[in-house]
């Protein structure tokens, strides 16, 4: 009974953490509808600038103050992202911006280093509670008890501050409709900037405040990610007190997990969430979410056309050049290629969900990983030949695809991208902590490609066979029939389901069979390098492709292929100087601020524009915004 | 006090408003008449810079307003309720007046919850109640409150009539005339003709975004084929 | 016309509440065979709630609709299209990214059901189908044009035609010429009730523009708040004494009869 309270108010001191941290994403998705997914560095954040300032700060006070101060350094922080990166790009089609606060993650990332060095800092003891107490018999450690009474005052003071102040009535009513709270004379952008400073600031107070029971590191930023978002969702996107509850739920659990499941503490939180969002589908205390329906913002993507004799020629002569490229005999040119190539097939199977489905994934990551490990047990465990292996491996990422889709689709916006995450994050925590399966942070080795193809060039061949076999053929499905029923789901999901196209269920295919053409990519992977780890499960991963596709444009067909080669080359090419991530992020943040429609989409506007003939002359009276993704909308004369 | 001249504005690529020009004068009441999509909400949203004319200019009290963002717009004191009264359903009706609050404006009427509550009796007794709660015409009723609390120097009201049941749209008449007679100009867009001759002035008929009528109620019933060709009934 | 099997659309009692707000109650009515009924009222009267429910986005809180003489009450949109209803919205909800043509072909793999092909190109397949469709509406200029420029008439004209890709008995138009110059509203709904009687389909429509109403509808039906206050032909409603009340007009403000401007 002792150890039981004990570990519910260690459950209950850890949760301190997770709800300052959590309630700041959902505060500024809620206003902003930014997922920022930097805010996993604005916690990291908090962590280093609050060490350095406890240095500084004697005693007590010092302890607070520092704690105090980090806030709100890490909030002006938020207030400098805010101005700088995210005011130029909030025009920008939806979810576009998730890619700039990726670049800010690698800046800051960087930055970090550069400031505090690589070694991890152990956080400094609070003066005056380094002692324990003893609950019925067992230690508790004052600073724990310390952090379960502030929590519900740092709750009750934003529930005030959101339920019964002028600037709490203003985020609320901007949550709901901005447009109308700037046409009743509010600033929005000082709004904006304000809810950021908010939001950072509570993820630095969440930094500072746990590092008692931790310190900093620079893995903290994404360690921390998919908990907040497991969070935010479990809890309800916006709701304070539905984040709290989540906190105190994740985090108490995690502390049973421990001690009884040691071996399945991280698989633990998404079996809870997936639990919770079976039975809520829009979490504890949360609403249905009818903002960020699936389909696109903005002007509508061109008509599609089959490639004509012109392209294929140039497919077909690139296709020669890549054949022939062993003959430069560079190995290195090699390797990067078969690197390069797998990456676009896995970019490709992304943009067809992304583009073509209007599903945002945050987790394709699980399918690429997915089938990389489907290949690699099967070698490792009953020494499958590769070529089995091979045929397998995309029908298990297609199999985690068919049921993951099948959860994940009930779902609708925000909520189905961050259930897509939360559930690649069970698959990663399932590989990372059954070291006996799946040798864990070991990862799988020596997974070699059949005799035939271990001759120096011929799996480079194989890779571009497959690869860019896989690339056409998701091309191929772009203009087929179902290709087409899949965008018209995506483009009028009502129009569709009037006219008798079942559209979840096309969905749910185009989800699978993204997935296990991720799973190709994987395998692919697995035996170009003869082993592989769990982060390639990772949400980096997933992230990787997010990046390229929106950086190569959703709305082009071959933004994905194009995002997913350049970001390779150039990041083969930056990866050799010190601060890489930094130059990346910074490379990426220009990107997206100088060209909004992507790489393809912007230079085939400036190609339009040299030319000067747009694709058709507007007609007189066409309301174009007329029928954009909100069916629900009362019709607006213009 | 507010001047629209050679107002060109698109929605998307479609060219909604071209040329158009009118002016309002103080004290006035006008009525922007059209059918639907004869480009109406455009504008009034043009003059909201809700959407932005590429042409032209909106000249309010002497400011061009053409080069300010909407909040600007609304703090010069252009009060604006929008034709799908977009409260906020998620909050109380006191706090829906909050989020319109702006302080007190020279030479015009400060409006505060209490004295709304006297105009509008019905949204007093409902006052902790979500904005989900309300009928349309509550609703409606709200929406135009919730503006009057930024003390505007001029009303545009979209279709305040739309979707209203009778009853509801003579009290909103009788509101607008006392409102009229407070000395607050109100540009307000209508498709219910009756409706309009009874609170207004002066009427402004477009179609196509281009102006095809603009004049007193008296000048329009003495040319019916106006009223026939662009009002059909 | 009073026995269910003649009937092609049949309902009973059909009734909608929102958290306790009678949006439609108790509605019944017959449609014939080749009839045009229009269904008119003052916004927010209950005609988009009572569409809803007929083509399945909505499920009543109680009622039946039959469908020749079948009960498809509550049935998904999708399956009630695949019996013979044909729906056109009050806001166009076509495919914007694809062309003309391209939205038409959509609605024909439906109807073939080819959605899960994979071959051939969705740009092959049905292609003089489709024109035949769009000549039809008198759109097949316009056949390769991007659907997002196209002028908002013209969208209505092909959201006409794709309603008819699936061969329907029934067509459910809401207000099918909002939103459009007079010119063209008298066009299109000239071009429906041609299309209806060569084919012999039944149309029910919702209609503001009562010149649209009194010059094609076989019959009316008045619904205000909810219920169903009159049924009959064009001349009866005209004098019916309670339709003048609430809709054509009648109190201080509303003395002529001609409500909206």
């Amino acid at each position: 009974m002792g150890l039981f309270i004990a570990q519910l108010l260690t459950g209950l001191a850890n949760a301190a953490t997770l709800f300052l941290v959590a309630s700041g994403l959902s505060l500024i998705f809620g206003v902003t509808r930014i997922v920022n997914f930097a805010h996993g560095s604005f916690y990291m954040l908090g962590a280093f600038v609050g060490y350095s300032l406890m240095q500084v700060l004697p005693g007590a006070i010092g302890f607070w103050a520092s704690v105090l101060l980090t806030g709100l350094v890490v909030g002006l922080i938020g207030v400098i992202v805010e101005v700088l990166v995210l005011r130029p790009v909030y025009k920008a089609p939806e979810l576009f911006q998730l890619v700039a606060t990726f670049g800010v993650i690698l800046v800051i990332q960087d930055l970090a280093l550069m400031i505090w060095g690589a070694e991890d800092l152990l956080g400094p003891r609070a003066p005056g509670l380094k002692g324990v107490v003893r609950i019925m018999d067992e230690p508790v450690p004052l600073y724990d008890l310390a952090l379960i009474a502030i929590t519900p005052f740092v709750l009750f003071a934003l529930w005030y501050l959101i339920s019964r102040t002028r600037i709490g009535v203003l985020v609320r009513a901007a949550t709901q409709d901005r447009e109308m709270v700037a046409a009743l004379g509010v600033n929005q952008s000082w709004l904006f900037t304000g809810v950021f400073f908010l939001g950072a600031g509570l993820a630095g107070l969440g930094g500072a405040i746990q590092l008692p029971k931790g310190g900093a590191d620079l893995l903290m930023d994404f360690n921390i990610l998919a908990a907040i978002f497991v969070v935010v969702v479990i809890g309800g996107m916006g709701s304070l007190p539905g984040a709290y509850i989540a906190a105190v739920l994740i985090s108490v659990l995690n502390v049973f997990g421990v001690s009884y499941l040691p071996q399945s503490t991280l698989v633990l939180m998404y079996i809870v969430m997936a639990i919770v969002l079976t039975v809520r589908p829009y979490g504890l205390l949360g609403r249905e979410e009818v903002v960020g329906e699936h389909g696109q913002v903005g002007e509508p993507e061109r008509p599609i056309k089959p490639a004509g004799t012109k392209a294929r020629v140039m497919v077909a002569v690139m296709l020669m050049a890549l054949l022939a490229l062993p003959l430069a005999d560079s190995h290195f040119l090699v390797i990067l290629t078969t690197d390069i190539i797998i990456f676009c097939l896995f970019a490709a199977s992304l943009h067809f969900l992304l583009g073509l489905g209007g599903l945002v994934s945050f987790g394709h990551a699980a399918y690429f990983g997915g089938g990389a490990y489907a290949a690699g047990l099967l070698v490792v465990h009953v020494n499958a030949p590769m070529e089995l292996a091979f045929v397998l491996a995309p029908l298990g990422a297609g199999l985690a695809a068919f049921i993951i889709g099948w959860l994940c689709l009930r779902l609708t916006g925000v909520y189905f991208a961050m259930l897509t995450l939360a559930l690649a994050q069970l698959l990663w925590s399932l590989v990372f902590q059954w070291d006996e399966f799946t040798g864990g942070d070991d990862g799988l080795v020596d997974i070699w490609p059949a005799a035939w193809l271990s001759e120096a060039n011929s799996y480079f061949y194989f890779t571009v066979i497959v690869g860019v076999g896989g690339i056409l053929l998701l091309r191929h499905v772009a203009h087929s029939p179902f290709g087409y029923a899949l965008r018209a789901s995506r483009d009028s999901q009502r129009q569709a389901e009037a006219t008798g196209i079942n559209t979840k269920r096309i969905q749910w295919m185009a989800f699978t069979m993204a997935g296990a053409l991720a799973g190709v990519a994987g395998a692919l992977f697995v035996f170009s390098k003869g082993s592989v780890f769990p982060n390639e499960l990772e949400i980096t991963k997933s992230f990787d492709g997010l990046i390229v596709v929106f950086l190569g444009g959703v709305k082009t067909l071959s933004g994905g292929v194009v995002g997913a080669a350049s970001l390779e080359l150039v990041k083969d090419y930056l990866t050799r100087i010190e601060y890489w991530r930094l130059a990346l992020g910074l490379l990426i943040i220009v990107v997206v601020v100088l060209a909004p429609n992507g790489i393809v989409g912007s230079l085939r506007k400036a190609w339009e524009r040299l030319r000067g003939t747009p694709a058709d002359e507007p007609s007189t009276t066409a309301p174009v915004a007329l029928t954009s993704a909100s069916a629900g909308t009362q019709e607006s004369e213009r | 006090m507010l001047e629209l001249s050679g107002v060109n504005s698109f929605y998307g690529k479609a060219h909604i408003l071209r040329d158009l020009g009118f002016s309002i004068n103080a004290g006035e009441v006008v009525s922007l008449l059209g059918r639907n999509g004869a480009g109406k909400t455009t504008t009034v949203k043009s003059i909201m810079q809700l959407v932005k004319p590429e042409k032209g200019s909106v000249i309010f009290d002497g400011v061009e307003l053409t080069r300010l963002p909407t909040h600007r717009v609304a703090k010069l004191g252009i009060g604006y309720v929008p034709e799908e009264r977009r409260i906020f359903t998620d909050l109380t009706i006191s706090e829906n007046l909050e989020v319109g609050r702006q302080p007190p404006r020279p030479g015009v009427y400060s409006w505060t919850q209490q004295t709304l509550f006297d105009l509008f009796p019905n949204l007093a007794e409902r006052r902790s109640n979500r904005g989900k709660a309300l009928s349309g015409g509550e609703q409606q009723m709200l929406s135009i409150a919730r503006t009057l609390m930024g003390n505007p120097r001029l009303l545009l009201l979209d279709e305040p009539s739309e979707g209203i049941a009778p009853v509801i749209v003579e009290q909103m008449a009788h509101t607008i005339l006392k409102l009229k007679a407070e000395g607050l100009p109100v540009l307000l867009s209508e498709q219910n003709l009756h409706f309009a001759r009874m609170v207004s002035d002066r009427a402004i008929i477009i179609e196509g975004g281009l102006k095809k009528f603009d004049g007193t109620f008296a000048e329009l019933e003495a040319q019916p084929e106006i009223r026939d060709a662009y009002l059909s009934v | 016309m009073n026995s269910a099997e003649s009937a092609v659309l049949k309902v009973e009692g059909l009734s909608k509440s929102f958290g306790g707000i009678h949006a439609v109650s108790d509605v019944n009515f017959e449609l014939a065979r080749g009839e045009l009924l229009a269904l008119i009222g003052p916004n927010g009267a209950g005609k988009t709630t009572c569409f809803n429910m007929l083509m399945g986005q909505l499920r009543p809180s109680s009622g039946n609709v039959y469908l020749n003489g079948e009960k498809i009450t509550g049935q998904k949109p999708r399956r009630i299209w695949r019996k013979g209803v044909g729906r056109t919205f009050q806001i166009t909800g076509t495919y914007q990214s694809m062309t003309v043509i391209e939205n038409i072909q959509m609605a024909l793999i439906s109807h073939h059901r080819r959605l899960f092909s994979l071959r051939p190109y969705a740009t092959r397949l049905y292609r003089e189908e489709a024109m035949q469709l769009l000549e039809l509406v008198g759109m097949s200029e316009q056949a390769e044009r991007a659907c997002a420029i196209l002028a908002y008439g013209d969208l209505k004209r092909l959201e006409l035609a794709i309603a008819l890709c699936h061969e329907p008995t029934l067509l459910l138009m809401d207000e099918p010429t909002a939103g459009m110059a007079p010119s063209e509203r008298i066009a299109l709904m000239q071009l429906t009730a041609d299309i209806v009687q060569e084919r012999n389909i039944s149309v029910l429509f919702t209609e503001h523009d009562m010149d649209v109403v009194f010059a094609h509808a076989h019959r009316l039906m008045v619904l205000n708040r909810g219920e169903l206050i009159a049924n009959g032909t064009v001349e009866e409603i005209r004098n019916d004494a309670v339709v003048q009340e609430v809709y054509l007009g009648g109190g201080s403000l509303f003395a002529a009869g001609d409500t909206h401007a």
